[in-house]
């Protein structure tokens, strides 16, 4: 019984990766990434202020009855607004610079676990998204003095926070398309226009029929919709916007990934 | 033990075209553990693209890359290495001690963090914003990266690039450890006396191809030229019609000869001026090796 047990791999390294750690590996990506843009004012600022500041003028100081549809929809519309710029830009500007910047190769020659850079982001663009829907909250709450229910400011949070994701995916996408400084510009192309063609700054109903035809061409749009269904303002369907949500999210994320995949 | 198994790194008859254009053509190369490789040669040479392969960045059009026998993509490779790449960005916003920290992450068994700090020299940087440091400390910090987590192999790209003299003898003194400690080194540099001072074995590449592999040494002796350099007062051009006299010019009150031969050409050098002085004989360095095999290929792309 004197077996004497001789390791066959006796480097240390050699013996693999605790789960633990790799965990831990996850969590300190996610973690670097969401402190890296935090702070950095020049990227965060505007992706929180131009929302805020819009709300701001339109929502509150323009004042609506505190009981009115009209003040709650436009917590949706602005909050939509909001949220799209965090998966946008900072998923897509971030990701078309570190692919310029080589950051993108490094981490690849890295031992880091798949996938843990795009879930970082991820994670960056949904507390962004938090902090836009939390500020707008806020400021109904606070200044435009907005009837809501504990639960309907809950379902906004989850629906912005939620929602970031297929914008994120379609950031990424643009992120794959074009490097470096190109990218911001092309992303404003998208969102701006996406942003006034699903009626966030313009109720739909006012603008032009073939415009409100095409909306739903637009995820802004489906997003549009939850959140009024979140606050009480349409009933149904919203599994049907959840849905195609998840089509747009799903559909963004495979070619990017792709793209990444074959060049980088 | 089998002979493979002290391999860490091979590239087996490696082709990688870019759009049509050739970068690598049939490289091979073999790294043994613990050893510290120099691949040089000019820019467009290949250096970057074959340390890519072995990355597992790209992938080869024909040939084989391996690290530890295995695919460079596979991460259980990746675990093994440290890297250190001529051009990454790293987020300017984190501080020293946090990317140190976030790179470990990814490794097995790092070294302590205070340890890596001190073999690259960072210790009094570890709460500086990245981008608040000098290039040449953010090469070092680069270098902690690399060897955070206590790899067996490593690859630096141009690591002394933008680093003054004293901090470049750190970094050297830094490879060293690592080197002593079994570690292997992959190092491309522009620097000779960096492949000199450093490197167990060299390898000129030029135009995709490896010009030539051995120990520096051996590297020199390819190029057999010396170079004697005396006050005399004979006629170079009569010393350039001597045999073995690769060449012989007139440098201010010196005589500068270039032979192969260089005993019979002092024999005779003596004999012919009694008064000689200021007498140096030299090898040729492996800055004269370098240009000696590189200049070909150097010709034939002006010529072109």
């Amino acid at each position: 019984m004197n077996t004497v047990s001789i390791p066959v791999v006796p480097a240390a390294s050699v013996a693999g990766m605790s789960t633990g750690r790799v965990i831990g590996a996850y969590l300190a990506e996610a973690r670097s990434e969401c402190l890296r843009y935090m702070r950095a004012p020049g990227f965060m600022l505007p992706i929180m202020l131009l929302p805020t500041m819009f709300y701001l003028l339109f929502g509150v100081v323009m004042g609506h009855p505190p009981g009115d549809d009209t003040a709650r929809y436009l917590l949706v519309s602005y909050g939509v607004f909001g949220v799209m710029s965090p998966g946008l830009f900072g998923f897509g500007v971030s990701l078309a610079l570190e692919r310029d910047g080589g950051l993108l190769t490094y981490k690849r020659a890295l031992p880091m676990p798949p996938g843990a850079y795009l879930l970082g982001k991820m994670l960056m663009a949904m507390v962004a998204a938090a902090v836009v829907i939390l500020l707008l909250l806020a400021m109904g709450l606070g200044l435009g003095h907005v009837a809501l229910s504990w639960q309907q400011a809950g379902l906004l949070l989850l629906t912005g926070v939620l929602g970031v994701l297929p914008f994120c995916a379609l950031g990424m996408l643009v992120g794959t398309l074009i490097k470096g400084q190109g990218a911001p510009g092309m992303l404003n192309l998208i969102y701006l226009p996406m942003s006034f063609l699903s009626g966030l700054w313009i109720p739909l109903n006012l603008l032009p029929k073939t415009l409100q035809q095409i909306a739903p061409v637009w995820p802004s749009y489906h997003l549009h919709q939850l959140g009024l269904t979140a606050l009480g303002l349409q009933h149904g369907v919203a599994i049907r916007h959840a849905a195609i949500l998840v089509g747009f999210a799903a559909i963004f994320f495979l070619i990017a990934v792709r793209r990444l995949r074959r060049y980088g | 033990m089998t002979i493979s198994s002290d391999v860490v790194a091979r590239l087996d008859g490696v082709v990688k075209r870019y759009n049509g254009v050739t970068a690598l053509d049939g490289v091979n190369l073999l790294l043994q553990r613990g050893e510290l490789l120099a691949v040089l040669g000019p820019n467009g040479a290949g250096k970057t693209t074959s340390i890519g392969l072995l990355l597992g960045l790209i992938r080869p059009d024909g040939g084989k890359a391996e690290l530890f026998g295995m695919d460079p993509q596979r991460i259980e490779a990746r675990r093994r290495i440290g890297v250190m790449l001529q051009s990454a960005m790293l987020p300017f916003t984190l501080r020293v001690g946090e990317l140190l920290r976030l790179v470990s992450s990814y490794y097995p068994q790092p070294r302590p963090l205070e340890e890596s700090a001190a073999l690259a020299g960072i210790g009094d940087l570890l709460n500086r914003p990245y981008g608040k440091l000098s290039g040449g400390q953010q090469r070092r910090v680069q270098f902690a990266l690399a060897l955070c987590g206590r790899p067996e192999l490593v690859f630096l790209d141009e690591p002394t690039v933008g680093m003054d003299i004293d901090a470049r003898r750190k970094l050297w003194n830094a490879m060293r450890a690592l080197v002593a400690e079994g570690c292997s080194v992959v190092l491309t540099t522009h620097y000779l006396e960096e492949a000199e001072a450093l490197a167990q074995r060299v390898i000129v590449m030029a135009k995709g191809r490896v010009l030539s592999e051995g120990s520096v040494d051996a590297l020199r002796a390819q190029v057999p030229l010396a170079r004697i350099r005396c006050a005399t007062d004979i006629d170079p051009r009569a010393v350039a019609a001597w045999p073995q006299v690769t060449s012989a010019e007139r440098e201010g009150a010196r005589l500068l000869i270039q032979t192969s031969e260089p005993e019979n050409v002092l024999r005779r050098l003596l004999d012919a001026d009694a008064a000689l002085s200021a007498l140096e004989v030299q090898r040729a360095g492996l800055a004269e090796a370098f240009t000696e095999l590189t200049r070909e290929e150097g010709e034939q792309q002006e010529a072109a």
